[in-house]
């Protein structure tokens, strides 16, 4: 019987899960150089076949644009002219992998340096065709995670975290990862235990294991006293989460009577199908960057569109804010986003949208043409001048111009602002040409800390509980109370049950939250009273 | 003796000949039993219009004037069909798509 040992992480997703330890498998099986050319061919062909069938069977259970992307990829394996290029080189002597490789890194390579940034970004899918095809060739295949495990990994991509079913609980221990990923926001929002950057410690297959992503830790091998604490922990944040889901349609309202309005953080529009909008006082976020990269390439002006209408649908009526591209820092998007040894403090977020108007002004165009089915209102990331959004309201109205010409029906929306660089929080009178502000605890926390938000070394510096960031956050509360701009926070912040009392205190009566967090959030908002030291 | 026919068409949506116009396209071509193809210059080379990897290779942005050409059986339908895909816009709507 192993000793029990605990690993620290940082939590990027709360909650409990007890099961056994599930180690990926990375390296698979080399492969054998086969004995004739005829021999490599076959082989070539067959793993084809395979990579083929498996792209086929998965299409299946996915619909949309995730269905077409597949698709594509389908097509381009079926057409024979990668392999019969592969097979002149096998026939000259090569392996089957090296051929195939050589082939797609060929045109990799040309998808790359193709001036288009559209035709540039699907080169991502050329690279997981490539890829497909090599696993098939060395018989490796990207086994699924079994149901109830702790799943420890160097990092999970967000499909694969999207194809496992998580109701059977749980969760997700990560070498690296980064607590601002997409599968982090995913894992947030689904209610996933998760905590990333536990490092290369030594771990057992198959080992008893406590994942406690409330303090960021797996205990593995536990004695039984900490079985016994970890499930009274479990229970009561079970039953607290129970008592708070009771509560979760009625509003917020603090005890001396205040209300609290709790809006919503969407990450991807099929978030909308797991929550009541009956709960909710809106969407204070929603993240355009699912839209952008992975497979799926640059989105055109319908696919945006049907996105952004999904979730005014779903809204009816209530505000819906979304946030337009924010890529760069630690969000590269193939073929946008631009390589930099400092990304955060790099062109990222409106900077880059700035940059590229001609992919900002396909967004622009789905916004504008969104905007008369809802309350729809339109926030700018990384605003750190008030010259952008000058430029940014002349983009928006030279669109709706050609929109008007073309007779296609559009409305101005609200255009509102993140407050996460220093400079707006502050002095954020100057950025009173905006409509609104939304404060970015993760961003602003990192630039006012200087403590980079993706460095698990960094943790402890990365609080947006540290005096310095309150003192902004109030600033900008008492700034939007005087100048009647309304004023919310959808960083993490705000999803942390310990920090609602300290953003109160700091005067901010505006929350967005993760969508699994609504109900405690607003069960935390029922606790507080001002002038209370807790 | 077999039929020959050739047209030409504007690509005028907004992200030219990627990758689910592309697919689009290629499905289209392979349902005649003709050889179709084209290419973005009368110089050619004439590319396979059967062929999804050569289609996509041809990184067609919005705006590039595309010749198509026919030889065989239906081939005259088989440039019709394509030429009125690319005038939808592929049926992706888009771009300066149309009101709704």
């Amino acid at each position: 019987m192993a000793s029990p040992s605990r690993i620290s992480g940082q939590s990027a997703s709360a909650g409990f899960a007890h099961g056994p330890v599930h180690l990926a498998r990375r390296q698979g099986r080399a492969y054998i150089a086969k004995a004739t050319p005829e021999h490599e061919l076959h082989a070539l062909n067959e793993a084809v076949e395979t990579a083929a069938s498996s792209i086929a069977a998965a299409m299946g259970q996915l619909a949309g644009d995730a269905a077409d992307i597949l698709e594509f990829q389908l097509a381009m394996l079926e057409d024979g002219s990668f392999t019969a290029a592969a097979a002149e080189l096998i026939a000259s002597g090569a392996t089957a992998p090296a051929a195939w490789k050589t082939v797609l890194e060929a045109e990799i390579a040309s998808y790359r340096a193709s001036g288009d940034a559209y035709f540039n970004a699907r080169s991502a899918d050329l690279a997981d065709i490539c890829d497909t095809v090599l696993q098939a060739l060395s018989g490796e295949s990207a086994e699924s995670i079994p149901p109830g495990v702790i799943h420890v990994d160097e990092d999970v991509a967000p499909s694969r975290f999207l194809s496992h079913d998580w109701s059977k609980g749980g969760g997700l221990a990560l070498r690296s990862g980064s607590v601002t990923s997409h599968v982090a926001m995913l894992a947030r929002a689904r209610g996933v235990p998760m905590i990333v950057g536990i490092g290369d410690a030594e771990i057992d297959e198959a080992a008893n294991a406590l994942l406690d992503a409330q303090s960021g830790e797996l205990l593995l091998s536990p004695d039984p006293a900490q079985i016994d604490d970890f499930n009274t922990r479990r229970t009561a944040s079970r039953a607290h989460q129970r008592d708070a889901d009771a509560l979760a349609s009625h509003p917020a309202v603090t005890r001396n009577g205040e209300s609290v309005q709790v809006l919503v953080n969407i990450a991807d529009p099929s978030d909308v199908e797991r929550i009541s909008i009956d709960h909710v006082d809106g969407v204070g976020l929603m993240r355009t960057e699912f839209l952008f990269g992975g497979a799926r390439g640059l989105p055109d002006e319908e696919t945006q569109l049907a996105a952004y209408r999904k979730v005014l649908d779903w809204a009816d009526g209530k505000p819906v804010t979304i946030r337009t591209i924010d890529a760069g820092g630690d969000k590269p998007v193939e073929g946008y986003t631009i390589a930099e040894d400092n990304s955060f403090l790099g062109v990222r977020g409106i900077r880059l949208s700035l940059a590229k108007p001609e992919i900002f002004r396909v967004q622009i165009r789905a916004l504008l043409r969104a905007a008369p089915h809802g309350a729809l209102k339109v926030m700018l990331p990384m605003v750190s001048v008030p010259g952008e959004i000058d430029a940014v309201r002349a983009m928006f109205a030279a669109e709706a111009a050609d929109l008007a010409q073309a007779g296609i029906i559009h409305r101005m929306p609200e255009l509102g602002i993140m407050v996460e660089v220093p400079s707006v929080a502050i002095t954020p009178a100057r950025f009173a040409a905006a409509s609104f502000f939304s404060i970015g605890s993760n961003d602003l926390t990192q630039y006012v800390l200087a403590a980079s938000r993706d460095n698990p070394r960094l943790g402890a510096l990365g609080s947006a509980a540290d005096p310095a960031v309150l003192s902004l956050i109030g600033t900008v509360a008492s700034y939007g109370l005087a100048s009647g701009i309304e004023t919310s926070l959808c960083g993490d912040a705000a999803s942390d049950p310990d920090m609602i009392g300290l953003l109160l205190d700091a005067g901010l009566r505006r929350l967005s939250v993760a969508p699994a967090r609504v109900s405690v959030i607003k069960a935390a908002v029922r606790l507080w009273a001002p002038g209370e030291i807790e | 003796m077999t039929a020959k026919a050739v047209s030409e068409v504007i690509i005028t949506n907004e992200v030219g000949l990627h990758a689910r116009p592309s697919v689009k396209f290629t499905k289209l071509a392979k349902t005649f039993p003709c050889t179709v193809e084209f290419a973005t210059s009368e110089d050619g080379p004439w590319i396979d219009a059967k062929s999804i990897v050569k289609v996509m290779g041809a990184k067609a942005p919005k705006g590039t004037r595309l010749l198509l050409r026919a030889q065989g059986e239906q081939s005259t339908t088989a440039v019709a069909a394509l030429i009125a895909l690319v005038e939808r816009g592929f049926d992706e709507g888009g771009g300066h798509g149309e009101p709704q």
